[in-house]
């Protein structure tokens, strides 16, 4: 939450200058599009006659309409405590987007047949490709921040060199160079390990970045504590500081995770058969691209939500421990 | 004669070009209570964090419990466990009960048993007053009983030594004296201590020695009721004219 302002100003959606301009900015836009030859022109026909001869009037009408649907929603809306606002908007925004897929008229009874191998096969594999991924990057960026802390210059160099090398180059390149090149050493790799290496690369040197500056974030004051008792450097970095540096590091480490779930879609490009890949090859044989891509979308969403989901129990977790 | 605990012997400090510690020599019995006091800025706390080598010194020779101080010392960390050190900002560890942080030092380095661990660390608590806190976070604790959880958590290291770096400047004024109180204590029983502290109502209740610096040098050393009644330098002399003003 943002710091709460002690006073309290009626909601600018209740102002009656805001709620006009509203209400004329909508009719602009929604006049704008022409929305006589959709299904608000026939609803309107009692109002503006036949809707594709009604002409700019029709069209006006129209967005006169919507747009008054429009500002009273919103106005009403703003007499809701929080809670309700925050559930009736989401509710209302994901019926718009569900319209909107809904207008490509999908053909269901396709989606049925193939959701079941497309959640088998390709969310166990994505699933299982970032979960390995992130936390193999995550041993990489706790050994990349040290090596990025230490007075050592040898350490410093090869992790800030691998920090900008693989933060420096787009992902998808380091999944050719590394499924492509690696071979030219000689070292043929399958596609799902050569995937995963890719991954932990690229996500560990952001999350190098992530864990120095969390470490960074604790007050010299806890080393010395911990140091003047005799506690060792890595009994110090385990039980003292990275504890402590933790809800610094989640969230990002969260982010981090959900935008890798979605990045490991770029392996499809090696021949893994991960969500993306099936969402590709398995329309193609009856032209049914956009129900499997939608499908697919659909599903790497959810997947998000849980994360999103276990991400704020864990950060929950550190914040009650701490106080 | 025993030898001394601690022992510095021409030792010299720079900051870059600012030369901090100026041919200090100094010495510690066991049993002795020394109070360092100086302006700010004259070298008090980085005299007390080379100590323990917190800070690194550059010349001369500091022996703390009969091993010498140096770049290339492997058991830094033995010597660290006998010398306990008392901040001026508590640095208890906010993510761990008061419990766990008496505890963490004697069960992680000193390989004490858990079950003893606690009932060592419950008896220090009583001693500083506040076994009632023990399942707390140091959050929830005000000033003064977080410094005297601090000055606990040494103690649970069974230290020959204790160090205090200005342990009440951070406090309010209505919790320096619980903070003292225990320190004094201490002091009766027999713990050798050095305090870097303005409080001089404690250096004239315990202190066997004052010890006053100043730019980085020790100006005078002696014990409280000369320093206090009858002080040598100008320094000095100006120094606690300015202290005891008010």
């Amino acid at each position: 939450m943002l710091f709460a302002d002690t006073v309290v100003a009626e909601p600018a959606v209740h102002k009656p200058k805001i709620m006009a301009i509203m209400l004329l900015v909508g009719m602009i836009v929604f006049s704008f599009f022409g929305l006589n030859d959709t299904i608000f022109g026939e609803f309107m026909r009692p109002v503006i006659g036949e809707p594709t001869e009604s002409g700019l009037f029709g069209n006006m009408a129209i967005g006169l309409v919507l747009s008054m649907l429009f500002t009273a929603n919103i106005v009403l809306i703003g007499f809701l405590p929080f809670r309700y606002q925050v559930l009736l908007v989401w509710a209302e925004l994901l019926l718009l987007f569900l319209s909107f897929f809904y207008s490509f008229g999908l053909n269901f009874e396709f989606i049925r047949s193939k959701i079941w191998f497309m959640i088998s096969q390709g969310v166990f594999t994505t699933l299982y490709i970032s979960a390995v991924s992130i936390t193999l990057a995550s041993m990489v960026a706790i050994v990349g921040a040290v090596a990025k802390l230490s007075t050592n210059g040898f350490a410093f160099a090869i992790a800030s060199f691998y920090t900008s090398f693989f933060r420096g180059l787009p992902l998808l390149m380091q999944v050719y160079l590394i499924y492509l090149g690696l071979p030219q050493l000689g070292y043929v790799i399958d596609a799902v390990p050569a995937g995963i290496l890719a991954l932990t690369l690229c996500y560990g040197a952001y999350m190098t970045e992530i864990f120095r500056a969390g470490i960074q974030s604790i007050n010299k004051g806890q080393w010395e504590a911990s140091r003047s008792m005799g506690f060792g450097f890595a009994l110090t970095m385990r039980r003292i500081i990275l504890p402590q540096a933790m809800p610094l590091i989640i969230p990002p480490t969260g982010n981090q995770f959900i935008a890798m779930l979605k990045d490991s879609s770029l392996v499809s490009v090696i021949g893994v058969w991960e969500l993306m890949f099936l969402a590709r090859t398995l329309g193609n044989k009856d032209f049914r691209h956009m129900e499997m891509l939608i499908t697919a979308a659909i599903i790497y969403w959810c997947l998000s939500m849980c994360l999103e989901v276990i991400q704020s129990r864990i950060e929950r977790h550190y914040r009650t421990i701490s106080h | 004669m025993p030898d001394p605990i601690i022992q510095m012997t021409n030792v010299n400090k720079w900051y870059g070009d600012f030369h901090a510690l100026k041919d200090i020599n100094f010495i510690v019995n066991e049993g002795d209570k020394i109070v360092v006091c100086g302006p700010s800025g004259s070298g008090k706390s980085t005299m007390i964090r080379t100590l323990n080598w917190l800070e690194a010194h550059q010349e001369g020779t500091i022996v703390v419990n009969g091993i010498e101080m140096h770049q290339k010392m492997k058991n830094v960390d033995e010597v660290r466990m006998d010398v306990g050190m008392v901040f001026q900002h508590f640095n208890l560890f906010p993510h761990m009960s008061v419990l766990e942080n008496l505890m963490a030092g004697p069960m992680w380095v000193r390989g004490i048993k858990e079950d003893e661990a606690r009932k060592t660390a419950m008896k220090f608590l009583e001693r500083v007053r506040i076994p009632e806190q023990a399942d707390k976070y140091p959050g929830q604790l005000s000033g003064g009983q977080q410094q005297r959880v601090a000055i606990a958590r040494s103690l649970c290291m069974n230290p020959k030594v204790m160090l205090f770096d200005e342990p009440t400047s951070a406090l309010d004024p209505e919790m320096v004296s619980e903070v003292l109180d225990t320190m004094i204590e201490l002091a009766h029983d027999g713990m050798t201590m050095v305090c870097v502290t303005h409080e001089m109502g404690f250096a004239k209740a315990v202190a066997d020695r004052v010890v006053f610096m100043d730019e980085g040098a020790i100006v005078e050393e002696n014990d409280p009721i000369s320093f206090f009644e009858n002080p040598q330098h100008e320094r000095s002399k100006n120094f606690l004219g300015q202290i005891l003003q008010h």
